[in-house]
Formats: C-alpha cells, structure tokens, sequence
C-alpha cells in the first residue's frame, strides 16, 4: 500500500554495481568539464535553499512566539528551546510518538528488506513458471496511485479491529513492489549465476544458497533499500492519518495535530517538527552517501 | 510435510529420492515469493480491485459492513457537486505550478552538477535534504514561513517595497505557496535523477559536437536533452502521479480538510479525505480514487503518444 513514494524503477539500464560505475566513468561516458565560478555560485544557492528551512526550524523552535511576532524577526536561535521542548510534551504525546514511528519504521525495514531480497532473488535466479507474468504484475502496480486501494484498506483493518493499531500501518508498508523491483535488478547485476551453479554441484540447496551466498552478496544492496524504505516509511503521511489517531500516533499524526489548530504557538509547532525531523536527518546526515547512490543507481537512464 | 519426512525417519546421510528433490526444486521458487505475495494479495492487490467494487455501493464510514447499492450513484453525484469541479481545477493548477518549475530547474541544477567540481558529493546530498523530510514537517515550515502578518516571506518582500500577501486566503497566492512546498522537496531529487541519466550518455557524441563546432548551449540542447528524452519522459509521469495525489501539502498548510475557506486550494486528494472520513461517504470516496487513477492514465498515455510522436519525426528526419 505504501508504495515507496521513491526512487523510479531502473527501466533501461540495470542499476550497476559500484566497481561498474567507477569503470564506467573511466571509461568515458558522461562530461567532465570543470565547473566554473557561475556554477558554483548557482550551486551554493540551491544549498542554502535547501537548508534554510531547516535553520529556520532551529531558530523559530528556540524562540518565543513574541520574538516571531517581532519585525523583523530574529534570525538567529535563541535560548528557548528548551522550554518549547517541553510545551510540545504537553499538548502533544510526542514521546510516544517518537516511539511509534521508530516500531513501525523499524518493521517495516527489517520486514520489507526481507521479504523483498527474498522475492528478488526468486525473480533474478529461479526460474519457474509464471515469472514473467508475477513480475508483470509486481512492476505495474507501482503506478497505481495509493489512494486507488485506501477505501478499501481501511475497511479491511475496521474488520480486523485494527484502526488506530500500529499493526494497521505495518502490515501494508511491508508491500514494497519498488523493492522487489529493485533487489531484483540488484541481484541480476551482481550475482553471477556461475556461483549458484557451483553451489548446486556441491549439492547445496537453494536455501542454503539464499543463505551462505546470496545474503552476502545482495548485503549492499539491502542496505540502501532498507535506508530508503526507512526514510518513506518515516515520513509516510497519508495512511497513517487515516488508521490511527492522536491517542497511538505516529510522528506524522502527531505533528498533524500540533498544526491542526490545536495550538497557536508557532515556535511549539515548530520545536514539535524538529523532534519529528531530528532522527531522519540524522541518519540522512550518517548515510547521506549511500541515500544518493541508491537513488541515482535507481534512476532511469538513456 | 511429506517433503520433508523421509529425511527426518532415514539416516542423515541419506537425502531424499531424487523425484522429490526434482518436486521440491519446482515449488521452491514460490516459497521464496511467499512472504512478499501473501501480503501483496492482502493488503496491495485486493485493496486495489475491491475500490471499484465499493464505488459502486452506498458505504458509510461507521458501518463499513452495510453496503446498498447505488450503481453510478457515487459518480453522477460527484459529477454535480462543485466542489469537486473546484478540486479537479486546483488539482491541474497546482501540478502544473509545481511539476514544471520544478523539473526546470531540477534540469539546471544537473547540468551544473555534472561538472567536475569540488565537494561533489556535498552538492548532491545537500540538494537531496530537502527530500528526507516528510511533507507534515515541511508543510508546517512552509506554514509559518508563508504567514500573513509574521511570514518572513512577506517581511522579505516588505524590504523589496511589496505588500504583505494573504498566501493562505488568496487563490492564486495559497496555490503558489502549496507549490512552493512540492518544488522545494523534490527539485533535488529530480535533480540527482537528471544527473544520472546525463552520466550515462557517451562522451564520443560531446567531442563530436565540439568538432563540428557546437557551442556549450547547442551542445545541451542538441546532445544532453535528446539523451535524457526517456529520464524526461520518466520524471514528468512520476510527478504527475504525485501532483494527483498531492494530500499532505494542501491538509496541513492551515489544517483543515476544506483545503482554504473557499476550497481554494483542495486537491483531489483532500476532497477525497474529506469525503471519506470527513463526512463518512465512503463510497464516495471509492468514486474519487477511480477518477484520480483515469485521471493518471489519460496524463500517462498522452505522454506516450507525445513521446512517440516525435521519436517518429526525428526518425524520419
């Protein structure tokens, strides 16, 4: 249900491991011409573009709502911080909050790296009947927009009994078809088949050739997956809104009431935004790297 | 279970007959896809046939169980109701303030980046920040920026000698604010993927032009822009689908599931929230999620037969 809002399947070209990149580049596609002072400068707007929003988070959630009142207004952080912090507590659960998202994201990583290097190998290396078709079918629901199956969703969870349960948000992120997707091409790039030939000569089963040889392998190209299957799942907006409520919210609900009239206070809006951005950013900030590789190996070529 | 019983009763040396290992190599396959199938079925695949089942139905929120039918019930009403007219309009307005700017840029920024400069990396993940926020965050942000009395925009524009705009009331000025959000967060997302696809167009076809005496702009526009025709193609489908399901922006900008006082900036997403669970019409809602999806093959399949088209020109060429 929660297709990754994410990177575009890799249509033409497999996405390339990264020796092939490097090769690629020695190789001598793509330009290399310096950049000049213009580009430079250009660049350095579009970066501080980017950023500034998020100093202003900073500055507007340590702040007083007086201080924001003020013209012009304060554009440094103040001392308030703090005390914003804590009015968040107050009219929002946060903690919890912060608590629920770090459970559903964090399953819904583990389950989707899983089930999807599980299905990705089958696509990339088995061979069975109805591959093409299953495959078929997998790649062109990504264009379905997610709205198309909510209704019903959710009158499958009210059956359940699961609305405002965190299971009601974790079980559908699992479905990730974009990830079967792309642990497929993963797998088909850098998994040669002369390995798994080898291993069936020595009478290994399949199982134990998922295992021994093909986790090993497709390990890099879990981790981006899982980075960015985090990352979406962190910041999923749509349905969590709609199966849960402000008494089991996520991040996102959260700050949802926060904005949603219940306070007035914009600088508590804010220190409650930077609660709910602090983690992504943090692990944007470690793994930043890896985020764009994964997303330019994911991208179409021509 | 069968399977598995003569290894367990025999010797551990001695592995099954080899009719079951044959059987058991043909359905393993499926056990790998299991996992992923079952829950795909459940909760992707099912969710998705059952909508237009359900848009057929009189279905309220607080008795999903009680289903009447209404045949086109659900469509001819939307078909009358001006709000959803207004929705439809905002909807196309909004994609297109947000979807072409966006691109646009997102072309320049690849461009630059596809220099060989330094700090390369640094460049590329800072133009992706944006992209690791989640639209409540942003939205709020943007909330607060774009306000009317305090907004730093409009004080921004008071240094400039512009009047302070309603960018919530206004209807031009809420679309361009809510755009504003969708371009900030993925202007470099689209940027990165830009970039990707200029790396991968050969640098033979650069010197050739350069030979022939091409300047840097013909260059561009001769050699990078027709290699990058399927990224193009590619990132304009995957932001109008976004652009139809742009939901979070227009909810949070002030909070209410109204989309502004008069509808002003409601998309068919919001319209479709408030509906369903707004005012319980489910079934409603059902209606309007299958206008959202025709809505995105029409867009989708004009960009096809635009892309064919002119493949077919300059191959006649």
């Amino acid at each position: 249900m929660t297709a990754l809002a994410a990177p575009p399947p890799p249509v033409r070209e497999p996405a390339p491991d990264r020796t092939a990149r490097r090769g690629r580049r020695r190789s001598g596609a793509g330009r290399t011409l310096r950049g000049g002072k213009l580009a430079y400068t250009f660049l350095g707007l579009a970066v501080l573009v980017s950023a500034f929003p998020f100093y202003w988070t900073l500055v507007a959630a340590s702040r007083s709502n007086a201080d924001l009142a003020k013209v012009p207004p304060a554009l440094l952080p103040g001392p308030n911080l703090a005390r914003n912090i804590q009015a968040v507590t107050e009219e929002a659960d946060i903690g919890k909050a912060l608590l629920n998202s770090l459970i559903v994201s964090g399953s819904i990583t583990l389950g989707t790296v899983l089930c999807c290097t599980l299905a990705g190998f089958a696509f990339a290396k088995l061979r069975f009947r109805g591959r093409g078709a299953l495959l078929a079918v997998t790649v062109g629901t990504m264009m379905i927009p997610p709205q198309l199956g909510v209704i019903p969703l959710f009158m499958l969870i009210a059956k359940l009994q699961w609305v405002n349960q965190l299971q009601a948000v974790i079980l559908p992120g699992l479905v990730s078809a974009f990830g079967v997707f792309f642990m497929r091409q993963y797998l088909v790039q850098s998994l040669p088949d002369e390995l798994i030939e080898a291993a069936r000569v020595d009478g290994a089963s399949t199982g134990r050739i998922f295992w021994s040889i093909v986790i090993p392998i497709a390990r890099p190209g879990m981790a981006v997956l899982g980075l960015l299957t985090f990352m979406t799942a962190w910041n999923d907006f749509f349905w969590p809104v709609v199966a849960l409520s402000s008494s089991e919210p996520t991040v996102q609900v959260a700050l949802r009431q926060l904005g949603g009239g219940y306070v007035n206070d914009q600088s508590v809006i804010m220190a409650g935004t930077l609660l709910g951005t602090l983690p992504v950013l943090l692990v944007f900030g470690l793994l930043g790297r890896q985020i764009v590789g994964g997303i330019m190996q994911g991208a179409v070529k021509g | 279970m069968t399977l598995t019983a003569p290894t367990t009763t025999g010797p551990r040396a001695v592995s099954p007959p080899p009719a079951l290992r044959r059987a058991w190599r043909k359905a393993s396959p499926y056990a790998y896809l299991a996992p992923f199938f079952t829950l795909f079925a459940a909760f992707g695949l099912f969710p998705l046939l059952y909508t237009a089942f359900v848009s057929l139905y009189r279905v309220e929120l607080q008795t999903p169980g009680e289903m009447e039918w209404r045949g086109l019930g659900n469509y001819t009403a939307l078909l009358g109701d001006s709000y959803f007219w207004t929705a439809l309009r905002n909807t196309f307005t909004i994609g297109v303030l947000s979807t072409v700017p966006q691109l646009v840029m997102a072309l320049g920024l690849a461009h630059l980046l596809n220099y060989r400069l330094r700090g390369r990396t640094f460049f590329r993940t800072a133009m992706l920040l944006p992209y690791a926020t989640s639209v409540a965050a942003a939205t709020l942000v943007f909330a607060q920026l774009f306000g009317r009395d305090f907004g730093l925009v409009n004080v921004v524009l008071g240094l400039v000698g512009i009047d302070p705009v309603d960018w919530q009331t206004g209807t031009v000025a809420s679309q361009v604010a809510v755009s504003t959000i969708v371009i900030w967060r993925w202007t470099g997302y689209n940027a990165l993927i830009y970039l990707a696809g200029m790396q991968s167009i050969p640098r033979e076809l650069y010197e050739a032009a350069e030979m022939d005496g091409a300047s840097r702009w013909r260059q561009f526009w001769h050699v990078t822009l027709p290699g990058l025709r399927p990224t193009i193609v590619f990132t304009v489908v995957v932001s109008t689908i976004g652009a139809t399901q742009l939901f979070g922006e227009p909810l949070l900008f002030e909070g209410s599931v109204s989309g502004g006082i008069s509808h002003q900036y409601q998309t068919l997403g919001l319209y479709l929230y408030e509906q369903g669970w707004g005012f319980f019409h489910l079934g409603r809602a059902a209606a309007i999620a299958w206008v959202m999806f025709l809505l995105i093959l029409l867009v989708v399949g004009a960009n096809a037969l635009i892309v064919r088209r002119r493949s077919r020109k300059e191959a006649g060429r």
